[in-house]
C-alpha cells in the first residue's frame, strides 16, 4: 500500500476570482473571492445548484483553467498548469479505452518513465485495492460503468498524487453502483491518506462523503455555507445506509436541500 | 424497359415465393426476436441473405437469358437464324405485271455459307433471287438487278407478299420486315428478337472464358497481373504518400491555430475537386508517365487523410487530454499516447474513403493515358470492340475495389477493435 505523504500538504486557495466573457460582450462571474484552506489528509465535498462555479473552481485547483484573479498555492509554490501531483477522476469516458485495464492503471508511471517491474508490481496492488483482481487484461469497453471509475480511480492513485480531485465520479452510475462506490472512495481515503476534493450534485454523497462540505450559491459563485461533518469518519468500513439513520444526517441534509432550493428559487423563479 | 419490368416481376415473385416458404418453414425455426413492432425499426433490418444470394442470381441469369448463353437453357427469343422467303410483284415498262420470290438465308454474322439455292425454272420477266443475311443485321436486295428489264425506267415494285408497298413503306413477312428504300429498293431485316448482340453485351460464358485466356495469355502481350499490379502499385503508391503527407498535417492543422489559418483553405478549396478534373492538368504537368499518375492519386488521397486526422484530433474527448496531463504526460506523450490512438479510427475510416477515391482514379487515370494497367486493357479493348474483355475487366476492377474495402474492414476490427465503444 501507499505509505501517507510525510510531507504535510497544504492546498491553499487565496480569493480565486473567475470571469468568463461571452460572445456578446456581456460578463459572467463564475467564481468570486474564494478562499479555502485545505490540510493533508482532509475530504472536501463540494455541493451547489448548477451554474454556481464548482467545477469551474475544481478546472483551476487541477490547472486547467487560469484564475482571472487569485492563486491556488500546493505545498509553497503556485498552480500553473496540471501536473501529476494532483490526481484528477472525471465523471466518465477519460479512460483510454485503446489500452487495456492494466496500461490505463500504468499510464502515469509509465509515462514518468519508472522500471516495467515496480510498475507492474505497482498495479498488481492497485487492482487488489479497487477490486478488480483479475480485470487487469479486460479493455475498458468490456467494463461495466462502476468497473470504470474503479480504473480511473486506481489510474489516479498510481501517479501518487498530493491532491485528488474528483469532478462527479459517481454522477453516471446507478443508485446500487454509486453506494458500493461511495464505501470504496471512503476506504481509499483511509488507506491513503490522501487530500480529496470532490464535486457531486448529490446532497447524500456529499454529506456522506465530506469531512468538510462546501455549499456554493451563484451569480456571483461564492461559498456560502460550510460545515464540519462526522459522517465520512462514520462511514469508514461502516454500512452506508446505518450512517444514514444519524439523527443529525436528516437533519441537515433537509437544511442544505432547503438551502438549495432558495437559491434555485432565486434565478428561476418560484416555477412550480 | 422490358428488362426493367422483367427485373421487377423477378424481384417481386421471389419476395413472395420466399414469403410463402418461410411461412411453412417457421414453425420450425422459433423467431429470434419477440418485437411486434418492427416497421420503423431500423435495428430490425437485417439484410436477408436469401434475398442477396437471389439478387445475384437473378442478374446472371437474366444476363445470361438475354445473350443466349449455353449456361442456361431457358432464354429470350434469339434472333432468326435460317431460311425463309417472301415474294414480291414488280411491274414493268409494258405494264405486265410478274411474280417472283426471294429467297433468304439468315446465320450469325461470321458464318461462311453459301446464298441459297434459287429453282433453275424461271418464266415470266421477274426472277428468283437469293440472299445471305446475318443475324441482328439487315440485308438490301436488289430484286430489279437479274429481272428482264428491271433497268427500265418504268419497271417497279408493287407488292410483297401480295401487299401492296410504295417507297418508305414497310411490311411484316415470315421472320422479318421488307423495307422499301425511298429509290424503289428492297431491304430485309429478319426478326432480332429480344437477344442482345454479343457486340453489345456478350454471354456470361464468353466473359469467363476470355478470362481465362487473358489470365493465362496476358492481353496485348500484357498479362492481366501486371496490367492490375501496376493499378494496384500506383494506388498503393498515391495512397501511401498521401498518408505519409496528409496525416501530420491532419494532425498539425487539429493541434495549432497557424497550421489551421494556413492551410484551411487550401484544403477547403481543394476538397470538393474531383480528382479526374485534374487529369488535364497533370498530364500537361507531367506528361502520361508514372509520375504524373502518382500524383494525382496522391491529391486525391491527400485531402481525405488530412480532414480524417484533423477530425480524428477534434474527437478527442478534452477530459482525455486532461486526464494525461493530470497524469503527468508532457505534450509529445499526450500526443503519442493519447491523440493518436484516440484519431486512429477516423484515419481507418478516412483511409477506406481514400483507397476507393484512389482506385476509381486510377481505372480513369490509365483510361485517359498509360501503357499498363486495368484501366488501359479496357481502353484498349473498347477500341477494337471487344466487349467481353471490356466487361471482364469492369467485373475484375469491381471485384478488386470490394477486396480492397473488406481487407481495410478487416485490418480495422483487428487494429482498431475499440472503435465505437467508447
Amino acid at each position: 500500500m501507499n505509505k501517507p505523504d510525510n510531507h504535510n500538504a497544504n492546498l491553499q486557495i487565496d480569493n480565486l476570482s473567475m470571469t468568463f466573457s461571452l460572445p456578446d460582450g456581456s460578463t459572467v462571474e463564475a467564481l468570486k473571492n474564494v478562499s479555502l484552506n485545505l490540510q493533508q489528509g482532509e475530504l472536501l465535498s463540494v455541493l451547489g445548484p448548477s451554474g454556481c462555479g464548482k467545477t469551474t473552481l475544481l478546472n483551476i485547483v487541477a490547472g486547467f483553467l487560469a484564475p482571472s484573479e487569485g492563486q491556488v498555492v500546493l505545498n509553497q509554490h503556485p498552480v500553473n498548469g496540471p501536473d501529476a501531483e494532483r490526481g484528477m477522476v472525471f465523471q466518465q469516458g477519460a479512460l483510454f479505452e485503446w489500452m487495456n485495464v492494466r496500461k490505463n492503471i500504468a499510464f502515469g508511471p509509465t509515462m514518468k518513465g519508472l522500471p516495467e517491474k515496480q510498475i507492474n508490481q505497482h498495479v498488481d496492488e492497485l487492482l487488489e485495492t479497487v477490486g478488480l483482481h483479475g480485470f487487469g487484461n479486460k479493455h475498458i469497453y468490456e467494463l461495466s460503468g462502476g468497473m470504470q471509475q474503479r480504473v480511473a480511480l486506481a489510474r489516479c492513485l498510481a501517479n501518487d498524487p498530493d491532491v485528488i480531485l474528483m469532478d462527479e465520479p459517481l454522477g453516471a452510475l446507478d443508485a446500487l453502483t454509486r453506494e458500493k462506490m461511495q464505501s470504496l472512495i471512503l476506504k481509499l481515503w483511509k488507506e491513503t491518506g490522501k487530500t480529496i476534493i470532490l464535486i457531486t450534485h448529490s446532497v447524500e454523497e456529499a454529506l456522506l462523503l465530506g469531512e468538510r462540505l462546501l455549499v456554493m450559491a451563484p451569480r456571483p459563485g461564492r461559498i456560502h455555507k460550510e460545515y464540519h461533518l462526522p459522517f465520512a469518519q462514520l462511514g469508514v468500513d461502516a454500512d452506508l445506509r446505518e450512517v444514514k439513520k444519524h439523527p443529525d444526517f436528516s437533519k441537515i441534509r433537509e437544511e442544505i436541500l432547503s438551502m438549495i432550493w432558495e437559491m434555485e428559487e432565486e434565478i428561476m423563479g418560484k416555477a412550480i | 424497359m422490358l428488362i426493367l419490368i422483367i427485373y421487377i416481376t423477378l424481384f417481386i415473385l421471389a419476395y413472395f415465393i420466399y414469403t410463402i416458404l418461410a411461412r411453412q418453414l417457421k414453425s420450425k425455426q422459433k423467431n429470434s426476436s419477440r418485437k411486434t413492432i418492427t416497421f420503423g425499426d431500423e435495428s430490425t433490418v437485417t439484410p436477408n441473405r436469401v434475398a442477396s444470394v437471389i439478387s445475384i442470381a437473378v442478374l446472371f441469369i437474366i444476363w445470361a437469358a438475354f445473350t443466349g448463353s449455353k449456361l442456361l437453357p431457358l432464354h429470350v427469343p434469339g434472333p432468326f437464324i435460317g431460311s425463309t422467303s417472301f415474294s414480291y410483284t414488280a411491274i414493268n415498262a409494258q405494264n405486265q405485271t410478274d411474280k417472283a420470290t426471294v429467297y433468304i438465308r439468315v446465320e450469325p454474322v461470321g458464318n461462311k455459307t453459301k446464298k441459297p439455292e434459287v429453282p433453275e425454272q424461271q418464266t415470266g420477266f421477274a426472277k428468283d433471287d437469293a440472299i445471305k443475311v446475318g443475324a441482328w443485321r439487315s440485308g438490301l436486295v436488289r430484286v430489279q438487278n437479274n429481272d428482264d428489264g428491271g433497268k427500265e425506267k418504268n419497271y417497279r415494285i408493287i407488292a410483297i407478299n401480295d401487299q401492296p408497298i410504295t417507297a418508305k413503306q414497310s411490311i411484316a413477312v415470315t421472320n422479318g420486315i421488307v423495307n422499301m428504300t425511298p429509290k424503289g429498293s428492297l431491304s430485309f431485316t429478319p426478326d432480332k428478337g429480344w437477344q442482345m448482340e454479343p457486340v453489345w453485351l456478350p454471354a456470361p460464358e464468353t466473359v469467363i472464358e476470355r478470362f481465362i485466356e487473358i489470365a493465362a495469355n496476358g492481353y496485348q502481350n500484357i498479362t492481366l497481373w501486371e496490367n492490375i499490379g501496376w493499378s494496384l502499385l500506383r494506388v498503393l503508391a498515391g495512397f501511401i504518400l498521401g498518408c505519409i503527407v496528409g496525416i501530420p498535417l491532419g494532425y498539425a492543422m487539429g493541434l495549432n491555430n497557424w497550421f489551421r489559418g494556413w492551410f484551411d483553405p487550401i484544403v477547403e478549396f481543394m476538397r470538393p475537386i474531383p480528382p479526374l478534373a485534374l487529369i488535364p492538368l497533370v498530364i500537361i504537368w507531367f506528361g502520361i508517365w508514372e509520375t504524373g499518375k502518382i500524383s494525382l492519386l496522391f491529391l486525391a488521397a491527400l485531402w481525405i487523410m488530412i480532414i480524417a486526422a484533423r477530425a480524428g484530433v477534434s474527437g478527442v474527448s478534452i477530459s482525455k487530454v486532461h486526464a494525461a496531463y493530470s497524469l503527468g504526460a508532457s505534450k509529445f506523450q499526450v500526443l503519442m499516447h493519447v491523440i493518436v490512438p484516440n484519431s486512429l479510427p477516423e484515419i481507418f475510416t478516412g483511409a477506406r474513403v481514400a483507397l476507393g477515391v484512389c482506385w476509381g482514379t486510377v481505372v480513369a487515370a490509365e483510361l485517359v493515358a498509360a501503357e499498363k494497367g486495368a484501366g488501359k486493357m479496357i481502353i484498349a479493348a473498347s477500341k477494337f470492340q471487344q466487349t467481353d474483355v471490356v466487361i471482364m475487366g469492369i467485373i475484375l476492377i469491381g471485384v478488386i475495389g470490394y477486396s480492397i474495402d473488406i481487407l481495410m474492414r478487416r485490418a480495422e476490427n483487428f487494429l482498431v477493435p475499440w472503435k465505437g465503444k467508447a
